[in-house]
């Protein structure tokens, strides 16, 4: 499938915007680690929303016809794209009356701050979730039509988020002590699935050529794909990437997106290095990773249309 | 009623010629026009709603040459309806065509991921997304003579591969050749439960060679193997 930056931006970015939200409510709610002051909850919620926004932003520009935009919330009840536009918007008005709860109430917010903090947090876990059913929902697609999907995308929201929240603890000149082990928790959790998707994606299966077109028996085989310089379809499915290649990005991927970061973490919680750099480090490597991760996630998914314009396998 | 079309495998040629009535009957019609981009450059492409590939199944000499006009199967569970989420696309109670609203339609692409026949494409021009509609604006179209009220690409199709009817009434052509000739619809374990069929071909040789046999095993006069020797030598 074509790897869209639009799309890859969006996941990302509203990804780990959301599970750093989700994060700040948990560890402020339940103290994980030293107390927070409300001017350090401010800028991780401030950085949460401002990451969300920029996502939601990103994929409006997915859109061909973006006029129409304000349609997508029509069908909530059927689309999980529609679901996801709804929920996203709901979360915002929860967010902010949290953050205001916060930094109004100082070190003791009130009870309708913690209520709408952990509404929040669960339209964001609702909204993360819609983003990977999107795709899993996907019958066409074998490499997303699959649960480990929106798991997927719920662990890497949650783990770069909490690879923000411990930078932002960071530079606030907090040791974020129980909240690297968690981050460190969340990242192997996701580096693991990913290990066992990839592994998953590996295995042939799905119809053949020969099944897509209803002929079996006799091996089938494209002579004429029927049209001369590439058309919708091919510009939007024709896109695959060889298995040397594939390699090369799925180690960075995952070496840079969960394996640094989790060493990185370690390093921090054990004080040695100075923090504000291994925290800079720990951002920027879990980032570069999940791009690439997200860039390959589009670019493998293979649409069986592929098997009409000739290939044998999806 | 459920209304589709249906191929005969053993009739098409692979012309093209239905692709070329129903672009040039749709670009005028309700989802026109059917953009082209570049038609006069180097590399000319557009949107169709039918599209006709060539494959080759097994291999020679004992193969067949099997040409597949596709265009949308007006699925009974049609995902493309279900994920979209403006509205736009839809799905008719009466008689099952699944059409496009183009004031609705925002071009995010996601039904057109959902679709498995490649059915549906994005019109760069408009911005929105493109399909056939089963030429709902000439089939009840009662300014035509009743003969007229036809799928424009089943009205032109010089040998008659394609059939249009009502797969919902069992008396219908189309649900009565789908008896006779053993109807296959596309990827059906995928559930979409797609309304075209495909009339696969019958099994016969594809052109009769016993005259040809006969005279091969004929009486080998002189002048025949003199014949026969400058054949082979005009051959080599
Ligand atoms: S063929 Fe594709 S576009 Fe047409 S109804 Fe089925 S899924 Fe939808
Ligand atoms: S491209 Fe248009 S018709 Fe297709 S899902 Fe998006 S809004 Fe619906």
């Amino acid at each position: 499938m074509k790897p869209a930056l639009s799309l890859i931006l969006f996941t990302v970015s509203s990804g780990a915007g959301l599970g750093l939200f989700m994060l700040l409510v948990l560890v402020n709610g339940l103290g994980i680690g030293p107390a927070m002051a409300p001017g350090e909850v401010m800028a991780a919620g401030i950085l949460a929303l401002a990451l969300t926004v920029v996502g939601l932003v990103s994929s409006t520009l997915h859109l061909a016809n973006p006029r129409n935009a304000i349609k997508a919330f029509n069908r909530f009840r059927s689309s999980w794209l529609s679901r996801e536009g709804v929920l996203s918007l709901l979360f915002f008005p929860f967010a902010l009356a949290y953050l205001v709860g916060v930094w109004s109430g100082g070190d003791a917010p009130p009870a309708w701050a913690q209520g709408a903090g952990i509404v929040a947090l669960l339209l964001a876990a609702a909204t993360v979730f819609s983003t990977g059913m999107i795709y899993a929902s996907l019958k066409p697609i074998r490499q997303w039509h699959n649960p480990l999907v929106p798991a997927g995308y719920l662990l890497m929201g949650l783990a770069t988020g909490g690879v923000l929240l411990s930078a932002v603890r960071v530079f606030g000149g907090a040791a974020p002590g129980p909240l690297t082990a968690l981050t460190a928790g969340l990242l192997l959790a996701g580096g693991l699935l990913k290990l066992i998707y990839y592994f998953w994606i590996g295995r042939p299966a799905g119809p053949t050529l020969n099944a897509a077109i209803g002929f079996t028996g006799r091996r089938a085989h494209l002579l004429d794909v029927g049209h001369g310089h590439g058309t919708f379809l091919t510009e939007e499915f024709g896109h695959a990437i060889g298995p040397r290649a594939s390699l090369v990005l799925r180690t960075f991927a995952l070496v840079a997106g969960f394996l640094v970061p989790l060493l990185l973490l370690i390093a921090l919680g054990s004080g040695d290095a100075s923090p504000m750099v291994l925290g800079v480090l720990v951002v920027l490597s879990a980032f570069a990773g999940v791009l690439v991760e997200r860039w390959l996630f589009l670019v493998e998914g293979r649409h069986v249309v592929n098997l009409y314009h000739g290939a044998q396998r999806t | 009623m459920r209304l589709g079309l249906m191929i005969d495998v053993d009739n098409c040629v692979g012309c093209h010629a239905c692709a070329v009535a129903c672009k040039s009957w749709n670009t005028s019609g309700t989802t026109g026009p059917l953009t082209d981009y570049m038609p006069h450059g180097e590399e000319p492409s557009g949107v169709w709603f039918n599209r006709i590939r060539h494959y080759e199944v097994g291999s020679y000499p004992d193969d067949n040459t099997v040409n597949l006009p596709m265009s949308c199967f007006h699925c009974k569970d049609a995902d493309c309806v279900t994920v979209c989420p403006t509205g736009a696309s839809w799905k008719r109670e009466e008689d099952g065509i699944v059409l496009v609203d183009q004031d609705k339609c925002m071009g995010c692409n996601l039904c057109a991921w959902a679709c498995p026949y490649g059915a549906r494409e994005l019109d760069r021009a408009s911005g929105t997304m493109k399909k056939c509609t089963l030429c709902v604006d000439r089939i009840y179209d009662e300014a035509l003579p009743p003969e007229e009220r036809l799928p424009a690409c089943v009205i032109v199709c010089p040998t008659h591969a394609r059939l249009f009817g009502d797969y919902d009434d069992p008396d219908s052509e189309v649900s009565r050749r789908s008896r006779e000739r053993n109807g296959y619809v596309m990827l059906p374990e995928l559930g979409y439960e797609p309304t075209n069929q495909y009339l696969p071909p019958r099994s016969r040789p594809a052109i009769p060679i016993d005259e040809l046999q006969a005279r091969r095993q004929g009486p080998s006069t002189l002048p025949e193997r003199l014949r026969r020797w400058v054949n082979r030598a005009i051959a080599r």
